[in-house]
């Protein structure tokens, strides 16, 4: 079997836990939440109007700002808890709904003839209303199932693991397989737990006519089978496993797997037991740090500064180290470890013949011929706070500004589609396409050094400090270059990368 | 047994009266026939009885209790009903059906069985072959068999029926009307029954109010209607089963 296949199903087991323990919670607490709301509609026209109207706003909203408020509205907390309220507002709509219509659409006659014989209002509900609403509702809750098996891929984001691991570290680090292999995985899971419930369903139709045939009472025994199993693996994975001693963070991009693999590497030596949330967004792991639910990660003084302390001025490389320092400690109570050598920072980058060809070697020479030139950033680049400082502290503008998914950025620029690229420093494809990166005289790019954070609980621990301060300053810009390489250019996995860069740093 | 007086009623969104200024009188034991066209009122009337609708005014006794001054779901369930759709809850079986009302009454398990059986066995579907089926199972007629069952099963003195063999074809539909007659004998039950078919009002009421735009233009034995219609409408409503058995009976008398 290939090698890179072999890996990813290793991973199997624990994101396919991850994945239905997720998917079960958020589906029973969706419908232990949704059914009794649906009722309550279907009671009353004042309450159905505004009700289903926000269980279809909520399901308008992008799933991915869903994630992002949770985690914002619990303070930063990541992990399952976050994951599991986001899927649960998202499996409201169908069941809701499907509840509401199945109530609605009972024929009137026997409505009407479960009033005139006595019923009460809720006996109409219980012993009526609701029985012959089942089927209906059952189709609402296996619309809400795969829906919920899908969106449950968004929790890696917010650090819950699921197939989600799979696609997103593969798209990062450009490992189809492992896209493949996670989205498979989760198209598994939502047959067959669709099929699950369609049994259901079809066992709720047909109790009447045919409970009495042999294919009932086979369909009957499978189902019911299938559930306890369910049971018995959620109750059985709840249980608390032996805890890790520490958590290390990492944003979603190669270089962050990378030093994220090498964080874990130098501390399990050390003989901690150690877990990774990866793939998380840039936000949600400086929360998760500052609340302890990660102990330690990879940031860059750039992104605090501009992102959180919501500065644009560049006051020089030392003065924004010093500032961000001041905030993570001070202010937010965490613990800069120090940087590890290397930046990772937008730069203007263009071919080397091409540059010759303009006579090109800092930023400032490219002022006379930028009115000519095309230039092209990644999906963000043109709104970010660089470029606004960029175009203002040297007063140019191109001809054209295109966006571009990074890979295909550099390709652009390779077959000379686009003159000029606004890279990253260390990006494994500045080597491998030989740019010539521009000089920035003025200043207009802030500095991005990467440095370790690390939460203040964990930051108590000698030996967990002693190893993370022996990674200082250990790793230059062509280093992490050539470790990026490995990985985005050459194929190699991060553990390549790790290696690698485990060699330089002895 | 059940008493109409001066009964008023309009919707809320028609200020026409679907029913003025109606007053009934039926004792105990009696059967009467409430028919008139669509429109007439004389559902709605059947309503009020038992609380389904309530009167924009006067007052409506049964046995002797105006009927406003008792919980609804109590009085209905000691009030038979009979449903023009037939109404039965298509996830029972035909006994959790015919169970439901001795159900809400909370009777003893053993008194439940013993009397669904009773009743089955009156409208002809033993126990045993139909109890454990469901209503799709059934034909129509076997449907409000089961329908009348249920109306029966907690011994209820009063009976209404809202146009309980609308649906059924003409074989089935005597046959029932035959056997919910002879129940009404031997049970000496109270039936208001609503029809707009003429020929079934004579053939099975003791006596029959006609009703025409929510006011009753006749009261009468079937023979006074036939006999004496003091009203045109009434002349054209007992007209025609007049005139169809006299052709019967010259068609029977040819050689």
């Amino acid at each position: 079997m290939n090698e890179n296949l072999r890996e990813q199903l290793l991973l199997l087991p624990d994101y396919f836990q991850g994945h239905l323990i997720l998917t079960l919670i958020a589906l029973s607490l969706g419908i232990v939440i949704s059914i009794p709301l649906g009722i309550w509609a279907a009671q009353s026209v004042t309450v159905k109007r505004p009700l289903l109207a926000l269980v279809s706003i909520i399901q308008t909203f992008p799933s991915v700002a869903i994630l992002a408020l949770v985690v914002a509205m619990l303070g930063g907390q990541i992990g399952t808890i976050p994951a599991v309220i986001a899927l649960v507002l998202y499996s409201m709509l169908p069941i809701v709904r499907n509840t509401v219509t199945g109530l609605e659409t009972i024929p009137s006659e026997v409505a009407d003839a479960a009033k005139g014989i006595g019923m009460s209002p809720n006996q109409i509900l219980v012993k009526v209303r609701l029985p012959l609403a089942l089927p209906i509702i059952i189709a609402g809750i296996r619309t809400a199932t795969v829906w919920t098996v899908g969106l449950a891929t968004l929790s890696t984001l917010v650090g819950a693991t699921s197939f989600g691991n799979y696609i997103f570290t593969g798209l990062q680090i450009r490992n189809l397989v492992a896209v493949t292999v996670g989205s498979l995985a989760a198209a598994i899971m939502a047959v067959i737990l669709d099929s699950l419930i369609a049994g259901v369903q079809w066992l709720a139709e047909n109790r009447n006519q045919h409970s009495a045939t042999k294919r009932y009472k086979q369909v009957k025994v499978v189902v019911a089978t299938a559930f306890l199993i369910g049971i018995v693996f959620s109750t059985y994975s709840l249980l608390p496993d032996s805890k890790a001693d520490f958590v290390v963070g990492g944003k979603g991009f190669t270089e962050q797997h990378i030093i994220a693999g090498l964080l874990k590497a130098e501390l399990e030596r050390s003989g901690f037991e150690v877990d990774q949330r990866l793939g998380l967004g840039s936000e949600v792991v400086y929360s998760a740090t500052a609340n302890e639910t990660v102990d330690v990660y990879l940031e860059y003084t750039g992104t605090v500064w501009a992102n959180r302390m919501n500065k644009s001025q560049n006051p020089g490389r030392e003065a924004v180290m010093r500032g961000v320092i001041d905030h993570v400690e001070n202010r937010d109570g965490m613990v800069s470890v120090g940087t590890l050598g290397f930046q990772n920072l937008y730069a203007l980058a263009m071919r080397k013949d091409r540059a010759e060809e303009l006579g090109v070697d800092t930023i400032e020479d490219i002022i006379p011929v930028a009115r000519n030139l095309i230039a092209a950033g990644d999906l963000e680049f043109f709104g970010r706070p660089e470029w606004l400082a960029l175009r203002e502290v040297y007063d140019i503008d191109f001809a054209q500004k295109l966006t571009f998914d990074p890979a295909l950025m550099y390709n652009a620029v390779n077959d000379r589609q686009v003159d000029l690229i606004a890279a990253y420093t260390s990006d494994g494809r500045v080597a491998a396409y030989d740019l010539k990166i521009l000089d920035d005289p003025r200043g207009a790019f802030l500095p991005y050094d990467g440095f370790l954070i690390a939460s203040s609980s964990a930051a108590q621990n000698n030996t967990f400090m002693e190893v993370l301060q022996s990674l200082v300053n250990k790793i230059s810009d062509e280093e992490i270059r050539e470790a990026n390489k490995l990985v985005d250019v050459d194929g190699g996995s991060i553990s390549d990368a790790v290696q690698y860069l485990q060699g330089v740093i002895e | 047994m059940i008493e109409l007086i001066n009964i008023k009623k309009s919707f809320d969104d028609d200020s026409a009266l679907a029913v003025s200024n109606v007053s009934l009188n039926v004792k105990k034991g009696e059967f009467l026939g409430l028919i008139g066209e669509s429109g007439s009122g004389k559902t709605t009337t059947l309503k009020m009885i038992n609380r389904l609708e309530e009167p924009s005014s006067g007052e409506i006794r049964v046995k002797g209790e105006n009927v406003l001054d008792r919980n609804p779901e109590e009085l209905r369930r000691n009030i038979g009903y009979v449903f023009q759709g037939i109404g039965l809850f298509p996830h029972y079986t035909v006994l959790e059906n015919v169970s439901a009302v001795p159900e809400l009454l909370r009777w003893e398990k053993q008194r439940i069985n013993k009397r669904c059986e009773e009743t089955l066995r009156m409208v002809g579907l033993p126990i045993k072959s139909y109890g454990s089926r469901y209503p799709s199972q059934l034909s129509g007629g076997q449907q409000q068999r089961v329908g009348v069952a249920r109306a029966l099963a907690a011994e209820p003195e009063v009976i209404l029926m809202d146009e309980p063999f609308g649906a059924l074809d003409p074989i089935t539909r005597a046959e029932l009307q035959e056997e919910v007659k002879r129940i009404h004998q031997q049970l000496d039950l109270t039936i208001i029954m609503v029809t707009h078919d003429m020929t079934e009002a004579l053939l099975m009421a003791d006596r029959i109010a006609v009703m025409k735009g929510g006011e009753i233009l006749q009261i009468g034995t079937p023979t006074e209607l036939l006999n004496h219609p003091d009203h045109d409408y009434v002349r054209k409503i007992v007209e025609m089963p007049k005139k169809r058995a006299d052709r019967l009976e010259e068609l029977m008398r040819l050689p």
